[in-house]
């Protein structure tokens, strides 16, 4: 049988996963899909303990975080387009400006 | 070994693989098709969790919309790769040593304070049954119906706000001609 | 409202519209009014004082049907502090209903005529915007009234209490900025201050009336008052009426705080009658009447009061002989009545008291009301005459301009002395005038006759000293009435102005005739006649039972007589042979001093300039010269703190101290500040990437952290 517990550990593993790829990369898509793989962890374990407790509330929380996903996707890349017309590139390591 | 636990385990093993492939790709378009099998793979976790709903608008909204659009993008950007100098050469390792310490949190977490016992209900258990999605959008019109009008709202925002974003400036167009 | 309600209750769910009926009125005119005509406006305010009118019949008509049970009304919570709990709870019974009734009856007739009387007032001032605001101000008195009235606790009661006083305010100030002849000068506006400060003193009165009960008595709502006073001490009673008389002597304009009464005077005609005789100054004669079971409590204060209203009613009337001015011999001669009403309510004679206010309301309302009428006809007759001449010598604007000013000057349209014959100009009003009098002067059969004998019946039974004063004062009553008549409607004009006087347009005199009908029949409300008793049978489920007194002859005779007798002597010194132009008043020279010092009101107003005004306003000087400024300026400012200052600024904060110290560790601490953020800003490096990397590192050591712990 499968424990909820290997959900967990899997649902860590892509969360972890997720947040160093933000951090390593540079490509600022990469560093979306990267937030939405950690957006899909927490989803993950959300519907995991939905079935453990039996309980349909984490499922509806999962329901919310895919609206609000898409959402900030459509906003994100929109700016993303927006900031490659302005500067010619998206290396996020060349949008810096707003520093001490 | 169970049969439930070898697809589990093979599920798993895709699903890192994929993250891992996704994070560590050199060429956008790779990352994003692995996140589609990524995504993909979690959904069919969802449906041997007893959520279906949840696995059905992963699939379409994520693997098919949001990805999509992210394939867009990467191609009107033309940006598949990026060649240019590291300006932040601490940056990988100090990372990397977080997401270890980060791991290793999360293992002791799971392994000394976890529920033992906890077993995954059966996909045919009782809210497991097609009423799940009539209970489901019961909640969601009942209790949730606040949250689910505010989130209407949301995405409308969204909406205006990338129309917005990504309209062209009249001033702009002028002065390119 | 269920049916069942309105069965056991009556119509008390309307109590609050008592209140809000003219609020609404008076909301109505200041939001939209300047959009209406003046007939509308006063119409508004007609009806607003009208609807309160209805509903206080629908009041009484509920009390009558529960046999005169208390009822009270709910409205809002107001105080709850400890073991105080205090509601806006109208209470309705008998005492109160009869006072809404009278209040809103009045009012009521009284505004419809202030909307003829208003008309003209303000274009004879040349203020025709100011129309409305009048109307917004009787509403507000109406309002204060109907929460005096209706208030189920002293607090409630003070606040109506307040608001009459502030409406008196206004309303005595209405032509601020002139004096009642239309000059400019804050003579109006100073009328409305000595009011306003007059009342203050008996407000504070009635304020420690309100702590005593409030530490002594736990309570200000009605009954729980009146029950903790029967296991109260004596003294503490005593101390509450008496400083409660004081208040009462503020309001109702009783010895030794009359003084603004005449003055107030200055108002529009319209607020005499109905705040300066008919309802605000009764104010007094009810709280007395309200607080009848702590006044039954101590006889020794029930004295007092009795002896200060009877000393006011005789004094009151012995000035009002001596007066020119139409309105000021009405103003004392109220003040008088009041004398009669609180005397009676002293006596413990509630039911007499009440029965006098009540018919007192409506012949003064009368005889105010008829008196603006004859003010106005001489405005006219005035303004008639002006043209005449005008038109017959066609010079010089400028010199026409001259001669219009300097008759401005001399001719005042309130001076008995210039009036004279107006019974053929101003029939109407004449036979108005006549009823109000007589009611006033208690001829058999008017409402004045059956209510002043009452008090004087339950006089002579108690309290023979008491019973002569009013005796006496009931005597002057019907002398300066009889001589107001002859001066005013008799003999010849003694001006032109009153040659040319024309008759009231029927607005205003049809409320007079209602109230001449109720100045005649009003006595039927309580004959002393068994089984005749209306009046104090209705009371009585408020004051507890009290067997009405018969008519007793002896005591009627008297008074008959005297006031009669009072008629015939002032027809022999005015009647007989009328005022000439500038002749001085005939009784001057039998009387001598004596009738100089009724014509200056016996000095009172010049004894308390010498022996409080002066002495107050030379130590107010002493406080500003010399405390002030003298001392506290000049010595502790300037010399004491501005000295030391100076001294030990020059020698401890000299320019070295202050370069090396001060300076030094202020700009010390600019640096390190400057240095200190000059490091912290690398902090922020514009870098997204490495934001994120220490919201993990955040991540990692916060769960790190309860992990451990």
């Amino acid at each position: 049988m499968v424990k909820v517990d290997y959900y967990i550990i899997l649902s860590a593993i892509l969360f972890i996963t997720g947040a160093l790829g933000v951090l390593v990369r540079r490509n600022p898509l990469i560093i979306f899909m990267s937030v939405e793989l950690m957006l899909n962890a927490a989803n993950l374990a959300f519907v995991a303990f939905a079935n453990m407790h039996n309980n349909l509330d984490g499922q509806i929380f999962v329901f919310f975080v895919m609206t609000v996903a898409a959402a900030e996707v459509a906003v994100g890349l929109a700016l993303i387009v927006q900031i490659f017309k302005a500067k010619h590139s998206i290396n996020v390591d060349d949008i810096n400006s707003l520093k001490g | 070994m169970t049969i439930d636990l070898l697809l589990f385990l093979t599920l798993a093993l895709v699903a890192v693989a994929t993250a891992l492939g996704m994070v560590t790709s050199k060429n956008t378009v790779y990352s994003a098709l692995f996140l589609v099998l990524n995504f993909a793979t979690v959904a069919v976790f969802y449906i041997l969790l007893g959520a279906p709903f949840i696995a059905m608008s992963q699939i379409t909204v994520y693997a098919g919309a949001i990805m999509v659009l992210f394939l867009f993008v990467i191609m009107l950007l033309g940006t598949e790769r990026l060649n240019s100098a590291n300006i932040l050469p601490w940056q990988r390792p100090l990372a990397i040593i977080l997401a270890v310490i980060l791991t290793v949190e999360a293992g002791y977490l799971l392994i000394f304070k976890s529920n033992p016992t906890a077993m995954v209900n059966a996909p045919d258990a009782s809210i497991n049954t097609i009423g799940s999605l009539q209970s489901l959008g019961m909640a969601l019109f009942t209790d949730y119906l606040l949250p689910f009008e505010a989130t209407s709202i949301l995405l409308l925002v969204a909406m205006v706000g990338a129309i917005i974003l990504s309209k062209q400036d009249k001033n702009e167009k002028g002065g390119a001609k | 409202m269920h049916l069942t309600e309105v069965v056991n209750n009556g119509f008390l769910f309307l109590a609050p519209w008592l209140v809000f009926a003219p609020l609404v009125g008076l909301l109505i005119n200041s939001i939209f009014g300047h959009k209406f005509s003046e007939r509308g406006v006063g119409a508004v305010a007609s009806l607003a004082s009208g609807a309160a009118f209805v509903v206080s019949i629908l009041l009484a008509y509920s009390v009558s049907i529960n046999h005169g049970e208390v009822l009270r009304w709910k409205l809002a919570e107001w105080m709850h502090i400890g073991n105080l709990s205090l509601d806006w709870t109208f209470r309705v019974d008998s005492l109160s209903a009869t006072m809404m009734l009278v209040v809103s009856g009045v009012g009521t007739l009284i505004h419809i005529y202030a909307i003829g009387y208003m008309h003209e007032d303000v274009r004879f001032k040349h203020e025709e915007n100011r129309f409305r605001r009048f109307f917004i101000f009787l509403n507000l008195f109406i309002a204060s009234m109907m929460i005096l009235v209706s208030g189920d606790s002293y607090m409630m009661l003070f606040v109506g209490w307040e608001g009459v006083g502030l409406c008196s305010f206004l309303l005595i100030g209405f032509w601020f900025e002139m004096d009642t002849l239309a000059r400019p000068s804050w003579a109006n506006s100073d009328a409305a201050k000595k009011a306003f400060i007059t009342n203050r003193v008996g407000d504070f009165g009635f304020l420690i009336a309100g702590f005593l009960m409030f530490w002594h008595l736990g309570s200000f709502q009605f009954d729980a008052v009146f029950e903790n006073a029967t296991h109260a001490e004596p003294w503490v009673i005593v101390l509450i009426t008496l400083f409660m008389l004081i208040g009462v002597a503020g309001k109702s304009a009783q010895i030794p705080l009359y003084i603004w009464l005449p003055d107030a005077m200055a108002g529009p005609t319209p607020v005499s009658a109905l705040i300066h005789a008919a309802t605000m100054v009764t104010a007094g004669v009810y709280l007395v009447t309200r607080s009848a079971p702590l006044y039954s409590l101590v006889p020794q204060a029930q004295y007092i009061v009795a002896m200060t209203g009877a000393a006011t009613a005789l004094f009151a009337a012995t000035i009002a002989v001596g007066q020119y001015d139409i309105k000021k011999v009405l103003a004392y001669s109220t003040i008088s009545q009041l004398g009669f009403m609180v005397a009676a309510v002293g006596m413990g004679a509630y039911v007499a008291g009440m029965f006098h206010l009540i018919t007192h309301a409506f012949f003064k309302a009368l005889l105010f009301l008829s008196a603006g009428s004859v003010i106005l006809g001489l405005e006219r007759g005035h303004h008639h005459a002006e043209h005449a001449r005008h038109a017959e010598e066609p010079k010089g604007k400028h010199k026409k301009a001259e001669h219009h000013d300097e008759h401005h000057e001399v001719f005042d349209p309130g001076d008995m002395r210039n009036m004279g014959g107006l019974r053929k100009t101003m029939p109407v009003t004449f036979w108005l005038y006549m009823i109000g009098t007589l009611a006033l002067a208690g001829i058999f059969p008017f409402a004045g006759f059956w209510s002043k004998d009452e008090i004087l019946l339950d006089a002579s039974l108690h309290f023979t000293s008491i019973y002569w004063q009013l005796t006496i004062a009931a005597f002057f009553t019907a002398f300066y009435m009889g001589r107001q008549i002859w001066m005013v409607f008799f003999g010849e004009a003694r001006h032109e102005a009153a040659a040319h006087a024309e008759e009231s347009p029927k607005v205003m005199t049809l409320p007079l005739v209602a109230l001449a009908v109720l100045s005649v029949a009003g006595g039927a409300l309580n004959l002393p006649f068994e089984g005749y008793h209306n009046l104090g049978h209705w009371l009585g489920y408020t004051l507890g039972e009290v067997e009405g007194l018969p008519l007793n002859l002896q005591v009627a005779g008297i008074s008959t007589a005297l006031a009669l007798s009072a008629i015939f002597i002032s027809w022999l010194i005015y009647g007989r042979k009328p005022l000439k132009i500038g002749q001085p008043d005939p009784l001057k020279k039998p009387l001598g001093f004596i009738f100089t010092g009724m014509e200056n009101k016996w000095f009172v107003d010049e004894g308390y300039f010498a022996l409080i005004i002066s002495p107050f306003k030379k130590l107010s000087q002493f406080l500003a010269d010399v405390i002030d400024w003298k001392f506290w300026h000049d010595f502790v400012h300037d010399t004491i703190i501005f000295g030391t200052y100076n001294w030990v600024s020059s020698i401890a904060l000299n320019d070295y101290a202050d370069q090396k110290g001060i300076d030094a560790f202020a700009n010390g601490l600019g640096t390190w500040t400057q240095n200190f953020s000059t490091a912290m800003r690398k902090i922020q490096n514009g870098f997204v990437r490495s934001y994120a990397l220490s919201v993990l590192f955040g991540v990692v050591f916060i769960l790190g952290y309860l992990l451990l712990k």
